[in-house]
């Protein structure tokens, strides 16, 4: 068996042209995607996009109706999954309760017939602070307890590929905070390929080097989470990854390395480096703790965007920072974050303002704005009648 | 907080409200009285015949005494019958265990997906309840008959001489056990497999376990519970058979089993001590076993 050995380092993913269908839905539609060797990879989306779907591929849990798997250049496509280097730390865990923690960590070590199991799960344990409890049975362990024994039951193996599949989801926020960091330590100790999959934006932006955004079988955008979050493609990757407020308008003027939008009445640039689409109706954007809150009308300085006068409609203080919504006439409402710099808001609401921000700051998306929504909302009922209404149009007319 | 969370190793006590409530006991009494009445009282009974001697006057008339040799004069007369009976019960058990694994793995894991072929199959395991056993049991008798379809069949193989027979053989008993106990196994199986959790099999098979070893390994110890309860169910009951071994049913002469004892001397010889000492012997045998399967198989730590 091709597996009967430790990984010295991790493997690289490729999936090319993953297709999976169940019967009634398509969870995942031609999907291509590489993770190169010892990286921390996340999968980010919201339930029911395909990410977990993704990694029951990979691990061999599914079968692709169509496309390959490649581990390490090596095609698995057709590997069951006790074949496979790799290793899953399961969103429920699913410790075998008959069994104690160690024999749990020891499981796929005596699998493989490698030697001296017990001593090596004895460190596997070590790693995750856990050894004082081996002789335990996992239903007497807490929650963020047996997260680490799962951990360590798949690391133990040194696979060339780990996957998690949202093995926070079930604890607190602060112990998710300290699994966090360990997982980051552990898996630049291991120097292993680690995929994660998550719902959690922050989790996927604190942990890994990579982040790809899917959204209904389809991966949105893939980037270091900086990039992600600075210069976000598409409308879904925008609002999903942090907030933003997104503005639509025409172009009125092209330079050679600028556009200028012109969005109710306020002329807005941006680079074109930064910009999706040059021509025609588009969608620009800005982080909403880029914006400078003033008081008083700014002088037109080149290099920065201002519009206003705008009117604060809500303010709210949340520590750090101090978020008010701004409502601009023939705009919408503006969300602004302004750190605390000193004690409590800076204006009230009702306050006349204006913002501004640096034009480098702002982005145009990919999306087309007059197409509509790419996907129709699917909780939305007036979505649904108006499909059920074409639907049945279209019925009528064969 | 969390952090304790990580260093506790101090052991959880579950509390236990210790309160004195006489409605519990008002609740208890009927099932006591009945257990003293249906249970207490004929198994004391038992224990006194058994040590009775005949009397000197008439025949199968006894006396009260403390003639304990009787133990030993109906070991030594049906030890025979007794290892029989227990290999027999052991057989059945074990052929019960292979057939009904399989079909409660199908019913209670495969069927999930189909909760209607579930229900169906489950009437099927229950259906030979509608019929009376002994029917069942009779019925068997016809089919295996010496000028029947599978002695025929048998023969046609020459693996049954000319002259052989089916019924009243060993292997027409053990058969016929194992038939008629084949629900009582089927069933507390399949309400564990139904229960069976497939993840943990996903996670042995991601562990590199093979389907054979995550059999092995991970679905007969979850199932264990299972396993005991029917076993229990099949052995006990099957060990104290005396239908499929008496000779109008499947059985012979070979065939004897202590229950056929025990009916024998209480109805046609009328020696009440003895087939009490053989119903004692019977129960102590059976409790010892049953105490050291269950202690051995360690079921307690997943019931």
């Amino acid at each position: 068996m091709a597996t009967s050995s430790f990984a010295d380092a991790g493997a690289d993913l490729e999936l090319v042209g993953i297709h999976k269908r169940f019967p009634g839905f398509t969870a995942i539609e031609n999907l291509n995607l590489t993770v190169p060797a010892g990286s921390f990879f996340a999968l980010l989306g919201p339930s029911g996009c395909g990410k977990t779907t993704t990694l029951r591929l990979v691990a061999g849990l599914e079968e692709p109706t169509a496309g390959q798997i490649l581990i390490g250049g090596k095609d698995v496509t057709s590997t069951k999954p006790f074949q496979r280097p790799v290793n899953t730390v399961f969103q429920s865990y699913a410790l075998f309760p008959h069994m104690t923690v160690i024999e749990n960590v020891a499981f796929g070590l005596r699998r493989r017939h490698v030697g001296d199991p017990i001593a090596k799960a004895h460190e596997a344990l070590r790693l995750v602070e856990l050894d004082h409890l081996a002789a335990r049975r996992p239903q007497q362990l807490s929650g963020g307890q047996q997260q680490r024994v799962a951990l360590a039951r798949a690391v133990v193996n040194r696979p060339a590929l780990l996957l998690l599949d949202e093995p926070l989801g079930a604890l607190d926020l602060k112990l998710r905070r300290q699994m966090q960091l360990e997982l980051k330590t552990i898996q630049t100790e291991v120097g292993l390929t680690f995929v994660h999959v998550t719902h959690d934006q922050e989790e996927a932006m604190t942990m890994a080097d990579t982040v790809a955004v899917m959204n209904k079988g389809e991966i949105e955008q893939l980037g270091a989470p900086e990039d992600l979050y600075e210069l976000p493609r598409t409308v879904f990757v925008a609002n999903f990854l942090g907030q933003s407020n997104l503005f639509t308008g025409i172009v009125s003027e092209t330079t050679s390395d600028t556009i200028a939008v012109d969005v109710g009445g306020n002329r807005i640039v941006v680079p074109k480096s930064r910009a999706a689409r040059h021509t025609g109706k588009v969608t620009l954007g800005v982080r909403p703790e880029k914006l400078s809150l003033l008081t008083t009308k700014p002088e037109a300085v080149a290099g920065r965007n201002v519009i206003g006068a705008g009117r604060v409609i809500d303010v709210s203080f949340s520590g750090v920072s101090t978020q008010y919504i701004v409502e601009v006439p023939s705009v919408g409402p503006i969300v602004v974050f302004a750190q605390n710099l000193v004690f409590g808001p800076v204006v009230d609401r009702g306050a006349e303002v204006w913002l501004s921000w640096n034009v480098d700051h702002g982005f145009g998306l990919a999306d087309d704005p007059e197409a509509g929504p790419r996907f129709p909302s699917d909780d939305d009922t007036v979505s649904i009648a108006t499909q059920k209404r074409t639907e049945l149009a279209v019925e009528l007319e064969d | 907080m969390a952090i304790t969370a990580f260093t506790g190793s101090a052991t959880v006590q579950e509390v236990v409200p210790r309160k004195k409530s006489w409605v519990a006991l008002v609740l208890l009494l009927p099932g006591l009285l009945y257990l003293v009445l249906f249970f207490l009282v004929p198994l004391v009974s038992l224990v006194i015949t058994s040590l009775e001697v005949p009397s000197a006057t008439t025949f199968g008339q006894y006396e009260s005494a403390f003639n304990w040799q009787t133990y030993g004069t109906v070991v030594g007369q049906y030890g025979t019958q007794i290892l029989r009976s227990f290999l027999y019960a052991l057989l059945a058990t074990v052929f019960a265990l292979l057939f009904s694994y399989p079909l409660a793995y199908f019913i209670g894991v495969k069927a999930r997906r189909w909760p209607i072929l579930q229900g169906l199959m489950l009437v099927l395991v229950i259906a030979p309840f509608f019929i009376s056993f002994l029917l069942r049991t009779l019925a068997w008798k016809a089919i295996l008959s010496d000028d029947g379809v599978v002695v025929g069949a048998l023969k046609a193989l020459s693996l049954l001489g000319p002259q052989g027979h089916f019924t009243g053989t060993p292997a027409a008993v053990v058969f016929g056990l194992t038939y008629n106990f084949i629900p009582f196994m089927c069933l507390p199986l399949y309400t564990t497999l139904e229960r069976l959790d497939l993840r943990y099999l996903e996670a042995g098979n991601d562990l590199y376990a093979s389907p054979f070893h995550t059999f092995r390994t991970v679905t007969i110890p979850l199932s264990l519970p299972g396993i005991v309860s029917g076993t229990l169910l099949t052995f006990i009951p099957a060990a104290g058979d005396y239908v499929n071994a008496s000779s109008e049913f499947l059985g012979g002469t070979s065939s004897t089993m202590i229950g056929n004892v025990i009916q024998s001397n209480f109805l046609v010889q009328l020696n009440y001590p003895a087939a009490a000492a053989l119903s004692i012997i019977l129960m102590a045998i059976i409790l010892i076993i049953v105490s050291v399967y269950v202690k051995r198989s360690g079921t307690d730590d997943l019931l």
